[in-house]
């Protein structure tokens, strides 16, 4: 009997670049096409600095103030790091323990759920209290409790969803519980995981912000957007935010890059190009 | 020595008492090709789950190779193959059939040795590194009885193996099995709702009756081993076919409209999804 399937097509290195080329330049040209609409718009109008500075100036003042802009933004990042870290891996160990032990998780997840829709950020003042407002701790506990739940929330119902075939299949070979979490749950639940630890990066970013926003270190990326407003320097201030976006946008690639790693086998990842 | 040994087996779901299969006696010896045939809902598959103790019976004793389903099951007595490939879309063809193997704690050598002889059994050398998803639905289900048999179980159980495939795909993979069988030396219990290919394939026909699945028959099947897929022109294949559709006739199979929704969830399982 001949069996017949497609090898998939991996095409050459230019031919992959070239497709690559492709799939991002319509995104080039709508990001290049705004910026430039957005100086001629700001220039053409004479509109004030204080309202709308040109991206000239950002960029100008990016260049300039960028030994502080760094340097703020490498303590906000830290903040923002060290809280993904401690409410992602507390989300997924709590996830694992209701998976197994399932009354509990019908016991606590309503509240999980109606925790979820609790606005953490306000319990930043509270966090700073308990922590210390200068202390880059106060600031990791907020990005932490915000990213607790959706990553528990994503991480629980891949556990759980499982085909009962699948489980069926692994008592068949007798496997013990922990096996079918090693071999089964937990693959399973990979694609979910990463979906929750991508939102997480812009939960940390944003509770690491506004987290300094009720005080913080003089060194602190949102404390340093708050000063810069409050004295008029929108310019510094547009500066400061456009590094917050870079940091949150290269936190969330990186996390990316990691699930396209570890998921090679996964749909999502196989690529669009046929 | 049976294989597979049934007496009084009974099984009710819920507290309505839903009763899924009835009174079952049955043997099925070793070399055996056995087929379970019957209505949507008869229990057949309820049935098969009890043989691998993955269902737990209501009344009846079940043995297997002289002991508990229970225990045969922790002793790996056998293998199982769903209606779906069941695989495991983060492993390579190859590593979903050395699964099993892993977890008996074999070395990556003898596994990967066992591996390759049965990629060939199965036909499959080539695509030992693809992922399922690159698979059509056939070659999905090769590599599942591959991997059911990659521990050389003395026993196979199959749910509607061909059931989801095409019918060139499945009359192909019928003979495929068939050369398995011969091959591997074991005893095969068969799920079906394909007439032809209960008659095909088995030994033996186990036809049963609509719920409560009882059974109303038990067929023969004289055609002469090997089999060749000229056999299904021969008078005798439409002898045995016309007795199986009488069996069946006789067991309410033909005159039940069941409401079943999906057609083929005649058992029950956990559901697993959390609300």
């Amino acid at each position: 009997m001949s069996t017949v399937v497609e090898p998939i097509p991996r095409g050459t290195l230019a031919g992959r670049v070239g497709r690559r080329v492709q799939d991002w330049a319509p995104a080039v040209v709508v990001f290049v096409g705004g910026i430039g609409l957005w100086e001629g718009l700001v220039q053409g109008l004479n509109v004030q600095e204080f309202l709308l500075p040109p991206p000239s100036d950002i960029a100008e003042t990016l260049w300039t103030e960028r030994e502080t802009l760094w340097s703020a933004g490498w303590f906000t990042f830290e903040e923002a790091l060290g809280g993904w870290v401690m409410g992602c891996s507390a989300a997924i160990l709590t996830a694992l323990i209701l998976a197994r032990w399932r009354t509990l998780a019908t016991a606590i997840m309503p509240f999980a759920i109606a925790a979820n829709a609790i606005p953490i950020i306000a319990f930043a003042p509270i966090t700073n209290n308990w922590f210390g407002t200068l202390s880059q701790l106060s600031k990791m506990v907020i990005a932490a409790v915000l990213c607790y739940f959706p990553v528990l929330v994503n991480t629980l119902r891949g556990l759980t969803s499982v085909r009962p075939q699948q489980i069926e299949l692994m008592r068949s070979y007798a496997a013990s519980e922990l096996e079918v979490f090693r071999r089964v749950r937990i693959p399973n639940a990979l694609p979910f995981i990463f979906t929750g630890l991508k939102v997480a990066t812009v939960l940390a970013m944003i509770g690491a912000i506004v987290g300094d926003w009720f005080g913080g270190s003089l060194d602190a990326l949102g404390v340093e957007i708050q000063r810069q407003a409050g004295v008029f320097a929108f310019t510094e201030a547009w500066a400061a935010i456009v590094v917050a976006s870079v940091l949150g946008i290269a936190f969330y690639a990186a996390v990316s890059g990691v699930e396209r790693l570890t998921m090679s086998w996964h749909p999502s990842t196989r690529g669009t190009a046929e | 020595m049976s294989v597979v040994s049934l007496e009084g087996v009974s099984k009710e779901f819920g507290q309505g008492g839903v009763v899924a299969v009835q009174a079952i006696d049955l043997e099925i010896g070793e070399r055996e090709f056995v087929s379970l045939i019957g209505p949507s809902g008869c229990g057949k598959s309820t049935l098969l789950r009890i043989i691998g103790d993955l269902i737990q019976p209501t009344r009846g004793e079940v043995t297997v190779k002289g002991k508990t389903a229970h225990r045969a099951r922790l002793g790996r007595d056998y293998g199982i193959v769903f209606q779906d490939a069941v695989l495991f879309d983060w492993r390579t063809v190859a590593k979903n059939i050395s699964l099993p193997l892993e977890m008996m704690g074999w070395d990556r050598r003898k596994r990967a040795e066992r591996v390759k002889e049965l990629v060939d059994l199965v036909e499959l050398t080539g695509f030992e590194g693809h992922h399922p998803w690159q698979l059509s639905g056939g070659m999905q289900q090769r590599v599942s009885i591959a991997r059911a048999l990659s521990f050389n179980p003395a026993l196979l159980l199959m749910d509607e193996p061909f059931g989801a495939l095409d019918e060139m795909t499945r009359e192909r993979l019928n003979l495929e099995l068939l050369r398995i069988w011969e091959a591997s030396g074991s005893t095969v219990v068969f799920v079906t709702h394909s007439i032809s290919e209960a008659v095909f394939l088995s030994t033996r026909v186990v036809v049963m009756s609509a719920r409560p699945g009882r059974v109303v028959g038990v067929l023969d099947v004289d055609l002469a081993q090997p089999r060749t897929a000229d056999m299904r022109e021969e008078p005798r294949f439409a002898e045995l076919i016309r007795d199986v559709r009488r069996l069946l006739r006789r067991g309410g199979g033909f005159d039940v409209e069941e409401p079943t929704p999906t057609g083929e969830e005649d058992y029950i399982v956990a559901e697993e999804r959390l609300r």
